[in-house]
């Protein structure tokens, strides 16, 4: 069995806006050819600023959505023309963590109902046995047994992104989406909650994609990373090449405009002028071009390719050529 | 001499649980010229205490202390009348949120030039131009235009900005940041940092950083307080700081942070913060505590001397090894 449990090619998701009777809408292209793979018991980490695509490929990684064009393979199954039951079956296989863990729980269910309601929708388990599943799971996040009859209000942040992530891995998932998952929890507990990650990737030989914004919680759990801007993948290489050697300048200014805990170190501050351009009328050529600080002659009107030996790849003029 | 002095400041909240004491003998002072970051994680009690400061607390609210003076007025016993001319000010504040932050149904340049019409008096061109002037002090390109833009034609970044423009507007002497960068982008928030600290240096005012970001409070701080179940738990200068954390807590929260992590899998610390009905006898920190002994579960410690970085502990930490020479009195 091969080591690749996701595939995609040139994934795009665009979506229509605004328009009206007599007026044609615009289109946001959300997501615009985005490849990658995803492989058991590795991190792809896929990190940008707001309205850079990340949830959008979540959201179509998870079957959400419908990609508008591009090839999405699921354990070697081709989605684009595969069956209701086909999806069906495939549906388990991939789950997602949401990043508010406040608003992922139904308050009126307890934690033992969310837990078991995947295995009820999708099995025929007697009601004994997806008991006792659900509390295995429960261990294996680090909650306790006695928390199964009880409600979410009466967990801390931390305790229910732990409720989520064991629900999502109620069905024997190989491919665990998780949208930003620590960053709406304090220090202490993310730290709490990257370890439960950890863990369980190495126990259940998960896949995941970890998608985020926070380039050293990145640093920390990415085996490799996919760095986003304006729906484009502008840089993929692994965790220890972009770190030290990142290439496309939009990753140098990200890795520079993130806050080092080190107050001795020199601060040497690629700030970004500008901010994010509208994605329903992005930039010519590279989408980075007004902001970046190597812009020269063919950027304005060149789209570079994201191109590169083996796995590391540059979508920038200053490597292309 | 202290711009702001805050001595022994208490908040509490009556609550149908009983009440709930939010800040707990805080005690801080805040030069002018001087950037103070307040760290700590969520229900510590640093929002509380700066909104105790700015008079911002509902009625439920009950705030004690000692002292809390600001440039020689006593804030705590000021009257409604005499609060208005220094608030907004003197004291300025910035708030997490710049999109509800600002007034909807009101334009930019209205919300700015209503605090330069109370407070300093200006007429209409005066007040125009000071406006533009203030956007574009704050980075806002074209802000002629700009003054008849309402908020939500701006993103997040530039309502803070205007957020800035407005607390600055009168030449405050000390700025109050409440988390100003949490809801922005990385590249947005470096813009954001580097433009308070600048104005800070220019304008030589106090800036009273609230943040849970330790990379924030290294890239910016001078002197940090860090707070933890509404008391402080330590005060030092940054460097001292990350260099030497003297507070078990600060030591285990500084060693939670991916970026110093050495293994796979990160030092974290048990537990959470506790609340309003489990909160432990004697040292608030002693339940997730690695070198708590029975002492620190049943008496409450004393503030360490000011090497030892004013330690709100028994055992205060000296090369990351709890030191003994603390008696209990």
């Amino acid at each position: 069995m091969s080591d690749v449990v996701l595939r995609a090619r040139d994934l795009k998701k665009h979506y229509n806006v605004g328009g009206g009777l007599f007026k044609s809408p615009n289109i946001v292209k959300a997501l615009d050819g985005v490849s990658f793979e995803l492989k058991r018991n590795k991190t792809l980490a896929v990190v940008g600023e707001s309205g850079c695509g990340k949830s959008t490929l979540a959201r179509l990684v998870t079957m959400i959505e419908e990609p508008t064009e591009g090839s999405l393979q699921i354990k070697d199954t081709e989605l684009a023309g595969a069956s209701a039951e086909a999806r069906k079956a495939l549906r388990p296989k991939v789950q997602i963590v949401f990043q508010n863990p406040y608003g992922s729980l139904n308050p009126r269910q307890k934690i033992g109902d969310a837990l078991t309601e995947p295995l009820s929708m999708n099995t025929d388990l007697p009601k004994a046995e997806k008991r006792d599943r659900a509390k295995d799971m429960m261990a294996a996040v680090g909650l306790r047994p006695e928390h199964y009859d009880r409600y979410p209000h009466m967990f801390s942040g931390g305790q229910r992104q732990r409720i989520a992530i064991a629900r999502a891995l109620m069905l024997d998932p190989e491919i665990l989406v998780l949208d930003e998952p620590v960053s709406a929890l304090d220090v202490s507990i993310q730290a709490q909650v990257l370890n439960v990650l950890s863990e369980l990737q190495e126990k259940l030989n998960l896949a995941y994609l970890f998608i985020s914004h926070d380039l050293s919680v990145v640093k920390h759990i990415a085996d490799d990373v996919m760095v986003m801007y304006l729906g484009k993948p502008v840089e993929k290489a692994s965790r220890e090449e972009l770190f030290s050697d990142p290439r496309h300048p939009y990753t140098r200014a990200l890795l520079s405009a993130t806050p080092i805990p080190d107050p001795t170190r020199e601060k040497t501050r690629e700030v970004l002028k500008g901010e994010l351009p509208s994605p329903i009328n992005p930039p010519t050529g590279c989408a980075f071009h007004p902001r970046c600080p190597k812009v020269f002659d063919p950027c304005a009107s060149k789209t570079p390719l994201l191109v590169g030996p083996g796995s590391r790849k540059v979508a920038c003029h200053l490597y292309n050529d | 001499m202290a711009l702001l002095i805050i001595e022994n400041l208490s908040v509490e909240f009556a609550t149908s649980g009983g009440t709930f004491r939010a800040v707990d003998r805080l005690s801080l002072s805040v030069q002018s010229n001087d950037i103070l970051a307040i760290v700590g994680e969520s229900g510590s009690g640093k929002s509380v205490a700066m909104m105790a400061v700015m008079g911002l607390l509902p009625w439920t609210a009950k705030v004690t202390a000692d002292k809390l003076d600001f440039n020689g007025i006593d804030l705590l016993n000021l009257s409604a009348r005499m609060r208005k001319k220094v608030i907004g000010k003197d004291i300025a504040m910035i708030f997490q949120e710049p999109m509800s932050s600002l007034n909807p149904c009101f334009t930019v340049g209205f919300q700015l030039a209503e605090s330069l019409r109370i407070h300093m008096g200006m007429n209409r061109s005066e007040r125009k131009k000071r406006s533009i002037e203030l956007l574009e002090l704050v980075g806002i390109p074209a802000p002629e235009k700009r003054l008849s833009a309402f908020p939500h034609q701006l993103s997040g970044g530039m309502s803070q900005r205007v957020m800035i423009a407005m607390a600055i507007s009168c030449n405050p002497k000390l700025l109050i940041a409440d988390e100003p960068t949490t809801a922005l982008d990385v590249t947005i928030q470096a813009q954001i940092l580097d433009l308070l600290v600048s104005l800070q240096s220019e304008t030589d005012m106090g800036l009273v950083l609230i943040t849970h970001d330790m990379g924030v409070v290294a890239e910016t701080a001078d002197r940090v307080v860090v707070q933890y179940a509404g008391q402080k738990a330590e005060d030092q200068p940054v460097k001292k700081l990350f260099a030497e954390p003297h507070h078990p807590y600060t030591s285990a929260l500084l060693a939670a942070l991916p970026e110093r992590a050495t293994s796979r899998l990160l030092p974290s610390i048990p537990g959470v913060v506790p609340g309003q009905f489990d909160r432990p006898k004697g040292c608030l920190f002693s339940p997730r505590c690695a070198f708590a002994t029975d002492l620190c579960r049943t008496v409450e410690p004393k503030r360490a001397s000011a090497d030892l970085g004013h330690a709100l502990c028994h055992y205060p930490l000296v090369n990351g090894e709890p030191t003994k020479n603390q008696k209990v009195s």
